[in-house]
Order: structure tokens, then sequence, then C-alpha cells
């Protein structure tokens, strides 16, 4: 799968768990950058991601991101 | 279901106009998401919650420190989860001897915590133990007395033996959900693992349900009724085309095995006290045929308290059996193999729950028992008779319209009525009276069996209960009244509600009349009422008035609720057609 596609997925599951209109996401976006996304909606994000992608990820992988970019390639790697 | 997001989202809007809850949820994991799904599911059921929430980890301090939080918070509810996960790392820290008396330890917390005075008067939720098969002994876990699965069974077990001997102690059962859905669905591990969280994303909503089911359910919202389709719904085909022949029920023809134990799990609702009705477009005879003659039917028409089977819509025929029951919408569920017919229904009739059956009949059940529709906080015997009384109440129907005045037909029942204090025999009856009244009840203040005991032991309250029998047939218990002091001169009515099904029979007259006589011989001159309005109480918005009680000024602190007096000096007897009859013996003060 293309990058831009998975971006494309992320921005629809981040404003729609996070009850954004619209986001933009880039490998360097972290949770820094987006008021809603806390430690609590970070693990929706994350059961939100792996249900649309149909994959799981690690506890190790969960709790390592330090961008959007990591998380990417995480999916990228499945 | 919603979805946890979904629940989220419905935080964001203005709730602040519901009736609120104050509830405080401790817990020995992370248990932030699962306080938002609460939050949530309760707006969903029409209140809001003020929530407590302990810091993570704090159960015993929480509990125990007479200077915590939770103690200072004051809640209705105290929602207690303890997680297996905790249990199982002490279990793994401990010696056999120990580990052999783990269920004791814990359920000795649980035990002290609902005795504390300072806990008495909030109600525990306390969730029991989904089981982890840590597979240490494999199957030969059943026969050690120290393995986990043994000590997660047995606390279990314990659990519900604890909250049949406390009053105030209601068991969440989370075991059941991972009984029904599976301990995969329940439990993300690398979620757990990076959050500390032992319920996964999923499962909240269903977790946050059977809380919130326990809680509504206290606070008087139950199902009461279920009302059935007939064809393809309690038996295979059409009675109409099919014949007696040819429906399917039982072991025999197609598919009757779905519809045989779908008929068991009613028949077991109806044995329960749920009012059990029929809504069938049907000629009438066709329709009770299998009732009458089919081998193989397990509910016969005795388990049916309204039959309605004709060509009215199915709208008209639900209003006509609300109409007989007396009870609200919101307390029926209505099943019916249609989707058409469902829609219809869920569009014309508010409050109505119409549970969206799958199309194989073989999947009613589970999909049925995933609901949980009919949640209840008390159980008493007399339930059980509820079906034969409103047949009856249908023939006093019949019999009312051949009378030309209604004190004649009021006289022609012959009605008597049993007056008692609380007593240890009425208790249950007295308190689900309580929970469960929602139209004729003055100030719904909704009391435990605990409470009631607390009532009768107190000398200064006069605490009554009321039965009424009549030529058709004993309604048992059907009213309580509540009043304290107020001061030397003047006692305030605490509580005074009804069972509507003996509305328009003169009750409230003799009620009251018992109510003075008491008054008086105690040496009060007044009594003083006082009516809270709630969405469902407007039945008896002016009961004080048309019983010649009158309206005191208005208080400003008090600003919904409307209280009168009546001096007790100038009053006479209300007329009624109800007899006082000795009580057997079992009740009196």
């Amino acid at each position: 799968m293309e990058r831009e596609t998975i971006y494309n997925k992320l921005n629809e599951i981040f404003a729609d768990v996070l009850d954004l209109d619209e986001v933009q996401l880039t490998d360097d976006t972290t949770a820094d950058d987006i008021e809603e996304w806390d430690s609590l909606s970070h693990i929706q994000l994350v059961v939100a991601v792996e249900k649309a992608f149909g994959i799981k990820f690690t506890a190790l992988e969960i709790m390592r991101w330090k961008n959007v970019g990591a998380m990417v390639d995480s999916i990228l790697s499945k | 279901m919603q979805t946890f997001n979904e629940l989220k989202k419905v935080l964001k809007r203005d709730n602040s106009a519901l009736p609120t809850a104050r509830v405080a949820l401790v817990g020995d994991t992370a248990t932030q998401l699962l306080a938002t799904a609460l939050r949530g599911m309760a707006v969903q059921r029409g209140f809001q919650l003020e929530l407590f929430e302990a810091e993570y980890a704090q159960v015993e301090r929480q509990f125990l420190d007479p200077a915590s939080e939770l103690r200072a918070f004051g809640a209705d509810y105290i929602v207690l989860f303890q997680s297996t996960h905790k249990l199982a790392e002490h279990h793994s820290l401990l010696d056999a001897d120990r580990q052999a008396v783990l269920a004791d330890d814990r359920l000795a917390f649980v035990q002290s915590v609902c005795n504390d005075e300072a806990f008495s008067r909030s109600k525990m939720i306390c969730f029991n133990y989904p089981e982890i098969d840590d597979s240490v002994f494999g199957n030969y876990a059943n026969r050690i007395a120290t393995s986990l699965t043994y000590q997660v069974r047995r606390l279990n077990m314990m659990l519900m033996e604890l909250s049949q001997a406390q009053s105030n102690l209601f068991i969440c059962d989370l075991a059941a959900l991972q009984n029904k859905f599976g301990r995969d669905w329940l439990f993300a591990p690398n979620v757990y693992v990076s959050t500390e969280m032992v319920v996964s994303i999923d499962a909240l909503p269903y977790v946050a349900a059977r809380v919130v089911d326990i809680i509504s359910a206290l606070r008087g919202q139950v199902k009461k009724c279920l009302i059935l389709d007939l064809d393809n719904t309690l038996w295979g085909g059409v009675i109409g085309d099919d014949g007696l022949e040819g429906i399917q029920l039982g072991h025999g023809l197609g598919i009757g095995k779905a519809f045989s134990e779908f008929q068991q799990w009613v028949k077991k609702l109806r044995q329960r006290g749920i009012i059990i009705c029929v809504a069938s477009k049907n000629d009438e005879a066709t329709a009770k045929e299998p009732f009458l003659h089919h081998p193989d039917m397990v509910l016969s028409l005795d388990d049916i308290a309204v039959f309605q089977a004709n060509w009215d819509t199915k709208v008209d025929n639900i209003r006509t059996i609300q109409h007989i029951l007396n009870i609200g919408f919101d307390s029926m569920v209505f099943l019916d193999d249609n989707p058409f017919e469902r829609a219809i229904v869920r569009e014309h009739i508010e409050g109505i729950t119409v549970p969206e059956l799958p199309d194989d009949p073989a999947l009613y059940l589970e999909y049925l028992y995933s609901l949980n529709l009919f949640e209840t906080a008390s159980y008493s015997v007399a339930d059980k008779d509820r079906t034969r009384q409103y047949q009856v109440e249908a023939q006093r129907v019949q019999l009312a319209r051949t009378f030309d005045s209604e004190q004649a037909f009021l006289h022609s029942l012959n009605m008597r009525s049993v007056i008692t204090g609380f007593t240890a025999f009425n208790t249950p009856r007295v308190a689900q009276l309580t929970q469960r009244s929602n139209q004729f009840n003055l100030r719904t203040i909704r009391y435990t069996e605990a409470d009631i005991a607390a009532l009768a032991a107190d000398a200064s309250v006069i605490d009554l209960a009321f039965t009424l029998e009549d030529r058709f047939g004993d309604n048992g218990l059907i009213a309580v009244v509540v009043m304290r002091p107020l001061d030397g001169d003047t006692l305030f009515i605490d509580s005074w509600l009804m069972s509507c099904r003996v509305l328009r029979r003169g009750v409230e007259n003799f009620v009251l009349n018992t109510m003075v006589e008491r008054a008086r011989a105690a040496g009060y001159q007044r009594l003083i009422g006082e009516y809270i309005p709630t969405p469902k109480n407007r039945m008896v918005e002016h009961h004080y008035e048309s019983l010649g009680f009158q309206l005191m000024p208005a208080d400003a602190a008090a600003a919904v609720s409307v209280r009168y007096e009546l001096s007790l000096d100038d009053y006479s007897p209300k007329p009624c057609e109800i007899e006082a009859a000795s009580s057997d013996g079992n009740g009196a003060q």
C-alpha cells in the first residue's frame, strides 16, 4: 500500500475519533500538534487504525511511536 | 449497541437538563475510558452521571481511609471494579496456604465495605471476575483448591451468596459478558500491556451498559411486559395458512426446536413476573388454536395476560394492551419477525423497545440474551402471580361495563384491604413497589430492602402497607405510605405510592382515612404532603388538592416541589367501598 493511501485513511480515522472537521497528518505530526490527541484518545486511535487496516500492533509499537511517520512505518511492515 | 466513539460524542451535547445520579468509580486498573463510556451510556438512558473517579489503583485507600475523597463524595452508587489480572498477580505472590483462602480474603474486603456505616446510603455495584485460564494445572485445576481457576470460581460464587445477604450489594456480571462474547473480545493484551486497561475498546460500551442496567433498574427503569407476535415469532410458519399440523414447533418439523426453546425462555420470564401479551394479525380463534391443541406448545393461554388477535394494526393493539395494563410504553418490549411491523411500532409508540430480531429464528435467543432487556433490582415471589392479576383486570373491565354507576360497580367488587406496617414478611414487596412505581408516586423516593427495614425499626415513622382483595382475586400489596414527624403537631408524608393496577377503585380515599386515623391516634394535628414532579407522575399532580389538602405558600428554596397541608381537626372520612380486613397475623405491628 502507498504511504499516501495510508495517510488518506489515517486522516479520516483521526478526524472521526478526535471529532475534528479535518486532519492533515504528516510524518512529523506528534500528539503535541493536535490538542485532542491525548493518552486516552491514543488508545482509541490505535484500535481504530488496527480495525481499518485489519492488523494488530504490538504493545511496544503502541508505546513507542514518536510521530505519525513511525505509525505508518508500522502499518507498512504488517 | 453504540460504539465507544458514539458514546463519547453523546457527551459533547448539552445534557445538563437530565436528572443526575452520583456515581463513584473505583478500580484497580485504568478506568478513565470506562468512566467515559459509563457517562455516555447513562445519557442514552436519560440521566447524567456526576462521577467521582478514584485515582488509579487506590481501592483500599479510598474505602478504608477515613479522610478519602470517596467517603466525602457521598455516592448514590459505588462501582467497584477489581480485575482478575490483579487477583492473579496477588495469587502469584502467596504461599499455598494463603492461595487456598484468596477468595475468602477478597470477599471479606467487599463485605466490610458493604457494612461500613460511611457507605450505608450508597448502593454497591461490584464487578465479578471473568476467568483467566492460566493453564498451570490444566484441567486438573478443578481439583486443586489453590489454583487460580478454583479461587476465581469460588469467589464469584461467594459474591453471589454475599449479595443475597447484603441488600445494598449488586453484582455486575462481567463474567457473563465474557461467557457470551469471549475472552479475546473482552480483553486486548497489547492495549493492556501499554495502558493497564483490562477492557477492550469494543467491549467498553457493553460493560458500561451492564453497569447502567443495574443503576437504571434501581432508579425504577425496568421492563415489565413482553408483547409477542405469533406467526414466525412464536412458531414457524403461518397458522392461518399452514394449519395446526403445518406450523413448525417442537422436535418434529423443520426448525421447530428454535421456537420451542424461544418459548421456554418466554415461559421463564413469565414465571419471573414479566407480563406476557400477544399482538397478532389473525382471527382470534385461529390464533388461539396452537395454544389449546398443539402438543409441542410450551406456552399456554394461562401464560398470556392480554391476548390481542384481530385485524387491527399492531400499534392499536399495543395501545389497547397498554390501556389494560396501565404501565408506561417504555417498560414494554415488542418482538416481531417482520421488519415492517417493527418499524411502524417503533415510529408510532415512543419509548417502546423493539429489538431487531435476526432473520434466522435459530439466532433469536442468542441475540436476545445479548441485550439484557429484563434487568431488575428486586424480585419477590409475588411477582409470579402478576399474570393472573392482569387477566383478572381484563375481567373487571368487562364487568364494569354492565353497571350504571361507578359506585355500584365498586360495591359489587367486595373489596377488602389488610393494613399493616412494614414487616419482615412484606419488606421485599414494599421495597419493590417503591422502586417500580412511577406514575402514582408523589415523591418517587426509591427504597431498598435495607431502607425499608430501617423505616420499620424507626418508632417515630408511621409506615403503612395496604393489600387489596376483591371477588376476582387478590392483588397483593398495592399501596405504601411513609410518614415522618416534622414537629410535635405535624406529620410529613415522605412517600405515598400505589400500584396502577388498582386505580379508580377508591383506594386513595381508603388510604387517606387510614392515615388520618393513625396520625390522630399518635396525637398529630396536621399532615403535610408534597408533590415532586417527574416525567412520569403527572397523574398525581392534583392528588392532594382533590383530597381536600390546602396548597401551602411556596417556599422559595423549593422551586419544583409543591406542598399541601391537611388539618386533622375537621377531617371527616372519605367515602369508599373498601373494608378493612384483619390481617392473617403475619403482618400486624
